[in-house]
């Protein structure tokens, strides 16, 4: 489904938390996992020459929080058209609609399970 | 060709078409059968895969908890880690992580999350033997609330859930849960295996992340006496 090209890159403040999203997405498809430990961090990473295809991402995070990422990345000129994850302990609507609203094309709320990770990206890139 | 051999001929005729279309009948039941067959096959294949799928989550779960756990020999890392084990694997809002002091037989928080929720968590102080939570710790069995009273609510004193740390039979802590994150209703298969990870996983890590800063610790102040013998001489 994927390409052996393809970058995700995962923002995440919890090693835990990003070796499960790491291992989840390594298990099913061949694809370059970048990490991130923070919003800032992330923004370094997409700043970089390698093209990232996806952005997995944390809301709450120290530095600078998923929510103001995703912000940031939407309104960048290069950076917009990159599909957003959302994945987060917040699992209310209200903050499900604030994610959405800001830009992320889809929102998990943990704990994960890796089937419906797996299926929210195909669908994300099916249609990206 | 008289009347009545005509007659004889369509009967010949209705009699071969009515055999024929028997047949057909008979062949498109056989083919009714075999299709349920194979649909039963494919909802079996379906649930099977479902199952798969559930399972290679669930040990996608415990290969990342038992991994990080063992990642580190640092106190504070190893307390990090099995907080996000229970935060981002479980799916607990409001818990707390106690460990045991042998000198007083006290059990204290160490590390928690949601006093908003579970005001007084933070501070947790309960005597071995003594609530749920002591009795978990002197048992060394897990405690589910729902066990006991299907509708009851969690309390400080009367978590959700509450898994002893062992290292074999000894209990260096407990892990007291109080509420699940908003998206998470009740406690799935995977978390029991979870908790039973926890129990015998995390006690070790901790266990060995204190022994190792204490033997650092030692090591520092034989290393610093070493130091003022060979700068004194």
């Amino acid at each position: 489904m994927f390409g052996p090209s393809a970058r995700f890159l995962i923002v995440e403040d919890s090693p835990t938390m990003r070796q499960m999203i790491s291992f989840s997405l390594k298990r099913f498809h061949n694809v370059q996992i970048i990490e991130a430990v923070d919003g800032l961090d992330a923004l370094r990473k997409l700043a970089g020459p390698e093209k990232i295809d996806l952005i997995l991402t944390d809301i709450n995070m120290p530095v600078m929080d998923g929510l103001k990422l995703v912000s940031m990345v939407r309104q960048n000129a290069s950076l917009r058209d990159i599909p957003i994850i959302i994945i987060t302990t917040e699992g209310a609507e209200e903050d499900r609609e604030r994610g959405l609203a800001l830009g992320a094309n889809a929102y998990i709320a943990k704990p994960i399970q890796s089937s419906h990770l797996i299926r929210t990206i195909s669908e994300l890139l099916a249609t990206a | 060709m008289t009347d009545e051999s005509r007659a004889e001929k369509f009967l010949e005729l209705f009699n071969k078409s009515r055999e024929f279309t028997e047949e057909l009948l008979r062949e498109n039941e056989r083919l009714r059968r075999e299709l349920g067959a194979l649909e039963e096959q494919t909802r079996d294949y379906a649930t099977r895969y479902t199952e798969i799928e559930q399972q290679n989550n669930n040990l996608a779960s415990l290969y990342v908890a038992s991994y990080q756990l063992h990642s580190t020999l640092d106190f504070r890392e190893v307390i990090n880690v099995v907080q996000e084990i229970i935060r981002d694997l479980i799916g607990a809002k409001a818990y707390a992580l106690l460990l045991c002091d042998e000198g007083t037989n006290m059990l204290q928080t160490v590390a928690c999350d949601g006093e908003d929720l579970m005001p007084g968590v933070e501070k947790i102080s309960v005597r071995v033997g003594e609530g749920v939570i002591g009795e978990v710790a002197k048992r060394g069995e897990t405690y589910y609330l729902a066990r006991d009273d299907e509708n009851a609510k969690p309390s400080l004193q009367r978590p959700l859930a509450a898994v002893p740390l062992k290292i074999k039979e000894k209990v260096i802590g407990v892990i007291a849960i109080y509420k699940l994150l908003v998206q998470k209703p009740a406690f799935t298969a995977v978390d029991y295996e979870l908790f039973a990870l926890l129990a015998a996983h995390a006690a070790t890590a901790i266990f060995s992340a204190k022994l190792y800063s204490q033997s650092e610790r030692k090591l520092n102040t034989i290393q610093s006496f070493l130091d003022l013998l060979t700068t004194s001489q």
